[in-house]
């Protein structure tokens, strides 16, 4: 797809596609996505594809678009054009008539129940306790019986090991705590796809590791879409099956963890590499 | 002096009658001016443009129009051809503090919940949860603990601005103690009237203190609250 | 003849003259010297609150709350009628005067306390006079928070000028009201009144929201 900047169609067409086996429809995928603020274009085009089950994590310097894609598809934020499938379904527009046109809001509400989020900041809501937290979507958004989400709920916080904090409040916890109520608060909801924003950045350093932890369990016991931006290189190679390098809104190179973190190929990603290591 | 407390022992029912008055007066015109600025201060930031421009434009109105010529206008021009309303005094009186007031907590509401973390709003999409349920179960609460300082600074505004209403021959607490300065003294008279002024100020402070750390604490200890300013422009 | 139609502008053009006069000699007079004397008065009492023995700032800040918690209507009558010698409008600047002081005295004390501490700890370590942190640290930087509230303040101020007709002074709303009486026309006096303060109000806490946002870091 020819470009103002990129004249050939070239950049950004092959990088992020997946081979798919025929009739599989993947968990996520972009279509000329871009995204601007005002002059500043984040997203020039973006291709990409997320197979079901797969664990993708994106790396790169900040400013190179990571966060933006995932607030894109949680539909913090609308792309500026191009069209985002979740499941093979649009998620926030359609082209029709070879025009754009931005789909209603309860269709998106609906598309967004498959899709959950943990931030950087936690977010858990400070105006209720742990257990009120994990409950509320599930009781008041899906529907389900407050009995079955508090049962649901007690299960989730021992997979996160705080099956005595149900009563407690949220700024009564440590970071590290908060975060892997965060987490129960968006298992609860049985996303499809995950999202985890920089999920360690605000954590002490000591207690990144009984986060990253948790995210292992849930990676290895659950076949939940993952979509990951981090800079714990070694979660990363661990937990991940493919890694995509982004910079300036692009994906300047992807493959294995291994392929990336042992042998990469890019001048950026080797420098990029070699200043967060 | 002994005459004067004689005198007012004298004037204690009609003192007590004003007394009821101004209270009434006080907590009617703040229970209005908190719906209204509740309905006021939602409006006044949805989307659609031009109810948010009805929101404002009240807003600003209420608040940039005096409340001694809002009172005057009901007072004075309802009666008259061809709105020909006869409202009471006192029914009078509590609309215009209750339009005013209101008015000014709209811009309260409004910016105590725009100040609500960006975090928490965004926590709500990434649950699914819709606009009315996302505002009555997470931001509203969180945004009342904010506003409660400031609500309580306005409520403070509203008991002195009472005071102004018996010029429009509603029978306050003031216009006893005015009748009382002819038969005591101008210094007795209205040192007991500031005095029973500002006990009621101070009793509805304490409450509303009360309030706000019933508030705050439902958020849980650690919560930093950013302190909104009031109508006026300054937290105290 | 009864004229029961809903407005007549004869009525605005008739009354306006002497609304406008007492707009200029009451409204404005009463706003301007009463603001004057509020910011230094509440800067005085900020000061005394800050730098006097415990006893005396106590005594300070009871007086203080007890005048803006009281009512400024009530406030207004007591000096009216305990001072019959001073005229009204004297009594009015007076009382708007030392009133605002005590909110104004508010806003100085969040102003400076709005410097952070680490700026006193700086001039500290830079050995700083106190003259010298005042006036090149604290000051500038207390200004940012301090203005634009005294602006608010200042627009209050006017806003509450009408309750002088408590103390038969007659304000831009008085001579509005005396019309009225006169020939039984309300309307025209008072919407006109209204959107007086209006014209003079809105356009006035616009510039200080874009003050307070130009000010702000």
């Amino acid at each position: 797809m020819p470009t103002e900047s990129d004249p050939l169609g070239e950049l950004g067409l092959h990088t992020g596609a997946v081979e798919l086996a025929d009739g599989e429809i993947p968990a996520i995928r972009f279509e000329n996505v871009v995204k601007q603020y005002g002059s500043n274009t984040v997203l020039d085009g973006l291709n990409f594809t997320v197979r079901k089950g797969d664990r993708v994590t994106l790396i790169g310097p900040s400013g190179s678009g990571k966060t933006t894609i995932l607030r894109l598809v949680m539909t913090l934020e609308d792309s500026t054009d191009g069209y985002i499938f979740i499941d093979g379904q649009p998620l926030t527009h359609i082209e029709k008539d070879g025009r754009r046109i931005v789909l209603k809001d309860k269709y998106r509400f609906e598309m967004r129940k498959r899709i959950g989020m943990v931030f950087q900041q936690f977010n858990l809501f400070p105006n209720m306790t742990v257990l009120e937290n994990i409950i509320e979507a599930p009781v008041h958004v899906l529907g389900h019986s407050k009995a079955d989400a508090i049962t649901r709920a007690h299960e989730l916080l021992e997979q996160v090991g705080l099956p005595d904090k149900a009563k407690a409040h949220p700024t009564s916890l440590s970071g590290g705590q908060q975060q892997r109520v965060a987490i129960a608060r968006c298992l609860a909801m049985d996303p499809e796809i995950m999202l985890l924003d920089e999920v360690t950045s605000a954590l002490d350093p000591e207690v990144v590791g009984e986060v990253l932890g948790i995210l292992r369990n849930i990676a290895a016991t659950t076949d939940v879409t993952m979509l990951i931006v981090t800079h714990e290189m070694q979660f990363a190679r661990d937990v991940s099956n493919r890694v995509l390098m982004f910079d300036a809104g692009r994906i300047v190179e992807e493959g294995s963890p291994a392929e990336i973190f042992d042998n990469p190929q890019e001048e950026r990603t080797q420098a990029f590499l070699s200043a967060v290591s | 002096m002994s005459d004067y407390f004689e005198t007012l022992g004298r004037y204690l029912p009609r003192i007590l009658d004003g007394l009821l008055i101004t209270v009434e007066l006080t907590i009617g015109g703040a229970l209005l001016a908190v719906v209204i600025a509740i309905g006021l201060g939602l409006l006044a930031r949805v989307e659609n443009f031009l109810l948010r421009g009805f929101a404002r434009v009240v807003i600003e109105f209420f608040r940039g129009t005096s409340l001694v010529v809002q009172l005057f206008f009901l007072f004075f021009v309802l009666p008259l051809p061809p709105f020909n309303v006869n409202l009471s005094p006192i029914v009078v009186g509590l609309i215009g503090l209750g339009l005013n007031y209101g008015a000014y907590g709209a811009e309260v509401v409004r910016g105590s919940i725009n100040s609500v973390p960006k975090g928490q709003w965004e926590a709500t999409t990434a649950l699914s949860m819709s606009n009315v349920q996302r505002m009555v179960r997470v931001i509203f609460p969180q945004a009342w603990a904010l506003m409660i300082p400031s609500l309580n600074n306005l409520l403070i505004q509203l008991l002195k601005g009472t005071a102004v209403v018996y010029t429009i021959t509603i029978v306050d607490m003031t216009a006893i103690f005015n009748d009382m300065r002819r038969d005591t003294s101008v210094f007795f008279s209205y040192t007991i009237a500031l005095l029973v002024y500002f006990v009621i100020a101070y009793v509805l402070s304490t409450l509303m203190g009360l309030l706000e750390r019933r508030a705050t604490a439902k958020l849980g200890r650690g919560i930093k609250l950013h302190v909104i300013p009031d109508a006026k422009g300054v937290a105290t | 003849m009864i004229d029961d139609s809903l407005w007549n502008w004869k009525h605005v053009w008739a009354a306006l003259p002497d609304m406008l006069v007492a707009f200029v000699k009451v409204t404005l007079l009463v706003t301007f010297a009463g603001s004057l004397i509020a910011a230094v008065l509440g800067l005085v009492i900020a000061l005394i609150r800050r730098s006097s023995p415990k006893p005396i700032s106590a005594i300070v800040t009871f007086v203080m709350n007890f005048v803006r918690m009281t009512p400024l209507v009530v406030q207004l009558l007591f000096v009216y009628y305990a001072v019959p010698s001073l005229p009204g409008l004297a009594v009015g600047i007076i009382v708007f005067g030392v009133h605002y002081a005590t909110f104004m005295a508010e806003v100085y004390r969040a102003g400076i306390e709005s410097v952070p501490k680490g700026q006193w700890e700086a001039t500290t370590a830079l050995s700083m006079s106190p003259a010298r942190t005042w006036i090149a640290v604290i000051i500038p930087q207390a200004v940012r928070a301090t203005v634009p509230a005294l602006g608010n303040y200042v627009i209050s101020m006017f806003k509450e000028t009408p309750f002088l007709v408590t103390i038969a002074v007659i304000d831009m709303v008085g001579a509005a009201q005396k019309y009225g009486g006169v020939h039984f026309r309300f309307t025209e006096v008072f919407v006109s009144a209204g959107i007086l303060f209006l014209i003079a109000s809105y356009p006035t806490s616009v510039l200080i929201g874009r003050l307070e946002k130009r000010l702000a870091y």
